[in-house]
């Protein structure tokens, strides 16, 4: 039953204003589920992942009892949010509405 | 010296034991000192020695173990799989991917970035965070007032004080300014001064960038538009001549004094052409000559401004500015010395039809003529104590006049970036900045640079900010002007266009109404003269005198029928037929005396 609970809420957000596609990767970087093409999958999961990791440490380094909860990037053409966890990690691609 | 001391011993007494014994001391040599030796030796005092305490090092060198550096590129392809599941293989990742799914931890995480990235993504929906507020508007155009500050003074470095008479800014941006120096009392003491004008570069005011040495004094000096390092330069003795800043001090080319003007070449300005290698100069002696810088032997053409077409050099009117817009390549126009404002045209055959127009112009010399930048059609003009604006199309009067100053003005321009705006130097030494849009009456920004009169200005061109002023005693300033007199508002050219406007169509009415009233008094007196000779002087004088036209109207109707009256008593005796037909004509006369005293109301 939760798993269509996890599949009601991705398609939730999929329906959402502006959202372009999401991707769910593991802690390896391997995409567990997407609705993006392959290509761009990959790409997502690969550079995303190591941006996360690397924000993630930063702000562990600067004070370790905080942590990254959400890592936004607005671009010129979208917007990539980004919640990481201990073992996934959620990425979302919204529009904004200037583009 | 020889100290020895020889002593004899038997052989046999050799290996004997020393037997030593006490002796008492004796002197064996006594050295004196020798003070004659003393002269050969100087007593050094201080004596210099030279210590140094520091630690002692050696130096040693040695190579280092090479340290190797290779290029390597390197291929991601996707990774992360665990070793036993081929990334290759699309149903072992799919089945890789459905375990994960199924994972309790997958679900929880899920749901809960599930909720965050929701959150975020309503945020935003609703709000765009990264909006800018009021990015269409533009700045709001604080209304500070204008002002203006001395940027930098140049001085003239030798001491002879002569002013500085003209100023023309480097063609290419506003690095250097050309000066020419000239002093124009009449028949003052011009044996010992100093005849160079110099170039200046804007950031170095204590020494001139180059020295231009003339024959004579240079009176105008302008940079050639076309090619920067060329400059032309009119003398005090009539002459013109270039210069090139790449060839040195001295003039290259000089006309001939036979050809040249024969009074100071007051104005010389380029023309546009192709070449870029023609100009014109005008000087007090009535004469425009046309020259080629190739050949500067004798003039290109020749024009003798005589404004009744005659061609005679005596008549001619002295010319002291010029006025050449490179937009309007013929035309031209001269203000001289007179005070007339001459429009002409290059391209006629003889004097008569190359000179056009003639405006009234000022009560004295026009210092400075120059049309409006954007409205070509005007053009402003500086004289005696006025600034005057001119339409083309009204001949006889200007459209716009400043009221008279105290101190007369000396030289005028267009700001080249507002349309609104012209600056004027006086003789008290300030630059007036003049927006007509603003104040009429008065000058909106009135700076006293220096304490001694003004002679010329110029305002640098592309941008108008910076304006340099020559005074009397050869003291160039540069002031900058702030924000809101070179930057142009949107609608002020309109205005400006508008106000022209307004101003000629004034112009032109007044002229129209003036022009009817004459006509109309000129038909009354011309219907009177056919009714009685006599009467016309009278009735004309009532025309001119509007002091009390009722009671002149009265008495000319009297008089007019009372030589009515004698007339007819005189020709009763004749015929009683004319009598009747005089009678006729008296009451024809009785009522044209009438309109006339309306018409004289």
């Amino acid at each position: 039953m939760t798993q269509a609970e996890v599949d009601d809420t991705l398609k939730r957000i999929q329906e959402h204003k502006g959202v372009q596609g999401y991707l769910i990767i593991n802690s390896d970087g391997i995409p567990i589920r997407s609705s993006l093409d392959a290509s761009v999958t990959q790409q997502y999961a690969a550079l995303i992942k190591s941006l996360s990791d690397k924000a993630r440490s930063t702000i562990r380094e600067m004070d370790p009892s905080n942590e990254l909860l959400f890592f936004r990037m607005r671009t010129k053409k979208h917007e990539i949010l980004v919640a990481p966890d201990k073992e996934y990690t959620m990425i979302v691609l919204q529009a904004t509405d200037a583009s | 010296m020889d100290i020895q001391h020889v002593y004899t011993k038997k052989r046999s007494e050799f290996g004997r034991q020393v037997i030593f014994t006490d002796r008492a001391v004796e002197s064996i040599a006594d050295i004196p000192p020798n003070p004659d030796l003393s002269r050969e030796y100087i007593s050094r005092n201080p004596v210099e020695l030279a210590i140094q305490n520091v630690r002692e090092f050696s130096e040693h060198w040695v190579n280092t173990v090479r340290f190797e550096t290779e290029n390597r590129g390197i291929n991601h392809v996707e990774g992360g799989w665990p070793k036993d599941i081929n990334p290759l293989e699309p149903d072992q990742t799919s089945r890789f991917r459905k375990k994960t799914e199924k994972e309790d931890g997958f679900t929880r995480s899920m749901l809960s970035l599930g909720n965050l990235v929701e959150h975020t993504i309503k945020q935003n929906n609703i709000v765009d965070i990264y909006e800018n507020y009021f990015q269409n508007l533009e700045p709001d155009v604080v209304e500070e007032a204008p002002y203006a500050k001395t940027v930098n003074i140049y001085r003239d470095p030798h001491k002879t004080r002569r002013a500085a008479n003209h100023i023309s800014w480097y063609a290419d941006g506003a690095r250097k300014l050309a000066v020419s120096y000239c002093n124009l009392e009449f028949q003052s003491g011009t044996n010992d001064s100093f005849i160079d004008s110099y170039i200046w570069d804007t950031e170095n005011p204590t020494k001139p960038d180059l020295h231009l040495k003339p024959i004579s004094p240079l009176v105008c000096i302008e940079f050639n538009p076309k090619d920067t390092h060329q400059l032309v330069g009119g003398c005090y003795n009539g002459q013109v001549c270039i210069f090139d800043t790449r060839k040195g001090s001295t003039a290259v080319e000089q006309s001939l004094i036979e050809n040249s003007h024969r009074d100071p070449a007051y104005k010389t300005v380029w023309l546009q052409s192709k070449s870029g290698t023609e100009f014109f100069s005008a000087s007090t002696d009535g004469k425009i000559l046309w020259w080629d810088t190739k050949k500067l032997s004798e003039p290109v053409e020749t024009l003798i401004l005589d404004i009744e077409k005659k061609g005679r050099l005596e008549n001619a009117l002295g010319a002291m500015s010029l006025e050449y817009e490179s937009t309007i390549p013929t035309k031209f126009m001269v203000g001289t010395e007179q005070g007339r404002i001459i429009s002409c045209n290059r391209k006629g055959k003889n004097d008569a039809e190359k000179i056009g127009n003639v405006f009234p112009g000022h009560w004295g010399p026009v210092y400075a003529l120059q049309r409006h930048p954007n409205f070509l059609k005007n053009f402003l003009s500086v004289g005696d104590w006025t600034v005057r604006i001119w339409s083309e199309e009204m001949r006889d009067d200007c459209i716009m006049w400043t009221k008279p100053s105290v101190h007369a003005l000396t030289d005028g321009q267009w700001s080249p970036t507002r349309s609104s705006i012209f600056f004027t130097t006086k003789m008290d030494g300030t630059l007036d900045v003049w927006d007509i849009l603003f104040k009429q009456n008065e000058p909106t920004l009135s700076i006293q640079v220096v304490d001694e009169p003004l002679h010329c200005l110029r305002v640098e061109e592309p941008h108008g900010r910076l304006v340099a002023c020559g005074s009397q005693n050869g003291t160039v300033t540069l002031v900058e002007l702030s924000d809101n007199l070179c930057v142009q508002g949107k609608s002020e050219k309109a205005l400006v266009n508008g106000m022209f406007d307004r101003e000629t169509r004034r112009a032109k009415i007044l002229e129209a109404r003036g022009r009817a009233r004459r006509d109309a008094r000129g038909k009354s007196a011309h219907g009177e003269k056919t009714e009685k000779a006599t009467t016309d002087g009278a009735t004309l004088e009532s025309e001119l005198k509007e002091a009390d036209p009722i009671e002149k109207a009265e008495k000319d109707f009297w008089k007019i029928v009372d030589e009515e009256k004698r007339k007819r008593d005189r020709k009763a005796a004749l015929a009683g037929e004319k009598a009747a037909a005089e009678a006729g004509e008296t009451t024809q006369a009785e009522e044209a005396a009438p309109a006339t005293a309306e018409t004289t109301e």
